[in-house]
């Protein structure tokens, strides 16, 4: 039997470190993080699909998007609703910077107990630091169990979850009672277009910081639709203790960091021609470096 | 006492490779601190495994074995390193970064409220002193790659204990102790550790898969990038790969965009190589993924644009079209080879 359930999904702004283009080199062949677009990560986009294929499987489901993040991360949670999400919060306070995985997943955690669902689900990693940790200190913060690297959910009835996890040697069935939190592969089905209607719905979606640029007329309009107001959450909206919050909760610290300068090393260049190709077999096959 | 402690995966009784790389580092690690490499391996019918752990440098080995602890689950391994590090307190905890040790090792740090760093390229040991003037002595510097690779971050754990850190495989290298030496098994108590909560996920299937593709092994390599195009465009990839006697590898675009397999990828989020031949097709060459062939004996790379930084750490960069250039590669070496 199927349920209506109440799903978290962890979403987070990322910038695309995917395909640094030239425009974001500086001339020392450092990378400019300026340059770069923000955008939804990934594998968030693939634990968003998760939870709306569980919502069109189990009527009545709500889904809603967690992010922290600054003003700015409310992209997030409008993109989440344009998609086929039902809400979101903006976790954001200058209290939270600075944080690491560790104080990250405190701050999730205590707000996703205000938020009570019976299902976590969040991209396995971020592609601005690849840990893949905030999805298990989620769920060890909230004491509950976790299924990682899930590909595809098999069945949700009974408050029992049947997911088939893709590990790097091969493939695991594995089942729990919820609640807990799943970890979302790039494997798993992509994200659903943008839907026009909820484009049209959610348009206006914005948060209390975001409404205070606005004039008159626009916040009246704005008053009388609630279902277009993106709840903000800062460290007093949430109960934890504020030293585990940010740069003071975060046990790892950056010692140096150093911008990867390409090193210029000699280099031949050759051409497509057919000589220049010839020369080159020659001389490896002279080498012993192929035949 | 504040020894290093490994956590070694098995798969059907056989440590992981990556767990003896890890010992390998430990014992350089151990020797530098002055303190003692201890091994924890959990699973069942493990009997004599520590002969091996020895081998590559444990001066103990802690065995957890029940016939529930196999395969692995997330809950009942945690329950198990989490008390068995409150006891006996690490300073230095290592684990592999497989699918493993990134599920477990996340989970263990909430638990001891120690920080945690993924994916180390490098692990060192050094001092530190810190804007307010307080001096650390012998941190462990763990070295990764951040940001997609564009910068290279030295992460450490002043203040907290163990000091955590995963490892890829293939990183480290991987070296037997040149003379023999035993050392000390402590078998656990599991229940001491472990509760009936601790088994709340069921694992109902299981298929695990040979690793068939093997391009760590590869004498030659030719990768593609997300600049090859399509899948199709990698048919051509495969097509030098097997005339040169090598395997094909890929970038993390290429294998995002789902033109490779991702067990051909290259790089730091993928396997590290160091093949006598590297062809570099379309590879635009971002860190994330030089890090994972830059000690390749030589580099070639082909690519359209001649500004690509991959070129700058390739031996031969021929500027032109992967179409056009692949073939007559072929070509010429049928041609030129007996």
């Amino acid at each position: 039997m199927t349920k209506p359930l109440k799903i978290v999904v962890l979403a987070k702004q990322v910038p695309d470190t995917r395909n640094v283009g030239k425009d974001a080199m500086t001339a020392e062949g450092t990378v400019n993080r300026a340059a770069l677009p923000a955008i939804f990560n990934p594998e968030d986009l693939h634990a968003l699909e998760s939870a709306l294929r569980l919502k069109d499987s189990n009527p009545g489901t709500e889904v809603e998007l967690l992010t922290m993040g600054p003003g700015r991360a409310a992209d997030i949670i409008r993109e989440g609703l344009f998609r086929g999400a039902d809400g979101g919060v903006l976790l954001t306070d200058r209290k939270f910077a600075g944080a690491d995985t560790l104080a990250t997943s405190y701050a999730l955690a205590c707000a996703i107990r205000k938020m009570k669902p019976d299902i976590i689900i969040a991209g396995r990693q971020a592609i601005d630091g690849d840990t893949a940790q905030v999805g298990p200190q989620v769920a060890e913060k909230l004491g509950l169990p976790q299924i990682t690297y899930a590909e595809e959910v098999l069945s949700c009835e009974n408050g029992e979850i049947t997911v088939l996890r893709r590990l790097e040697h091969g493939v695991e069935t594995v089942r729990g009672k919820l609640p807990l939190v799943l970890t979302v592969n790039a494997s798993a089905p992509s994200c659903r277009p943008r839907n026009a209607k909820c484009l049209m719905k959610y348009k206006h979606a914005k948060t209390v910081s975001e409404m205070q640029a606005q004039d008159a007329d626009y916040i009246e309009f704005h008053q009388l639709r609630t279902y277009l107001n993106i709840p903000e959450w800062g460290v007093s909206d949430i109960s934890g203790e504020e030293e585990q919050f940010g740069l003071k909760g975060s046990p790892t610290k950056v010692k140096k960091i150093e911008n990867v300068v390409f090193q210029v090393k000699e280099s031949k260049k050759l051409g497509d021609v057919d000589s220049d190709i010839e020369s080159l077999i020659k001389e490896l096959i002279a080498s012993h470096t192929i035949g | 006492m504040n020894n290093i402690f490994v956590y070694c995966e098995t798969e059907k009784g056989k440590i992981a490779d990556v767990s003896l790389e890890l010992l390998t580092k430990g014992r350089e690690l151990a020797k530098r601190l002055n303190c003692k490499l201890e091994a924890l391996v959990i699973g069942n019918q493990l009997s004599g495994i520590e002969r091996e752990l020895y081998s590559y440098g444990a001066d103990i080995v802690h065995l957890a074995e029940d016939e529930r602890l196999a395969p692995y689950r997330t809950l009942p391994h945690t329950s198990i390193v989490v008390g068995l590090f409150r006891e006996e307190k690490p300073q230095i905890a290592l684990f592999g970064a497989s699918s493993l040790g990134r599920d477990l090792a996340p989970r263990v740090s909430s638990a001891l409220k120690s920080g945690l760093t993924a994916d180390c390229t490098s692990l060192e040991i050094g001092d530190h002193r810190d804007t307010k003037g307080n001096e650390y002595k012998d941190l462990l510097l763990q070295i990764r790659p951040a940001f997609g690779g564009n910068i290279i971050a030295t992460i450490i754990n002043p203040d907290h204990r163990p000091q955590m850190a995963t490892v890829r495989e293939g990183v480290m290298r991987k070296e037997m102790l040149a003379e023999a030496k035993t050392g000390e098994l402590k078998i656990l108590d599991v229940d001491r550790y472990v509760g009936d909560e601790d088994f709340a996920v069921s694992i109902i299937e299981r298929h695990l898969e040979e690793r068939k593709i093997d391009i760590k092994g590869a004498p030659i390599i030719v990768s593609g990038g997300y600049g090859v195009g399509s899948r199709e465009n990698f048919d051509l990839l495969f097509e030098l790969a097997s005339v040169l006697g090598g395997e094909v590898g890929a970038s993390r675009a290429a294998v995002d965009a789902g033109y490779a397999d991702h067990a051909r990828q290259v790089g730091q989020t993928g396997v590290t190589v160091r093949p006598k031949l590297y062809i570099a097709c379309g590879i635009s060459g971002q860190v994330q993924h030089t890090a994972g062939m830059q000690e390749s004996a030589m580099i070639i790379s082909i690519n359209s644009d001649p500004n690509a930084p991959i070129n700058q750490i390739a031996d031969y960069s021929i500027v032109g079209d992967l179409s056009t250039v692949i073939p007559k590669i072929i070509k010429s070496y049928k041609a030129n080879s007996k």
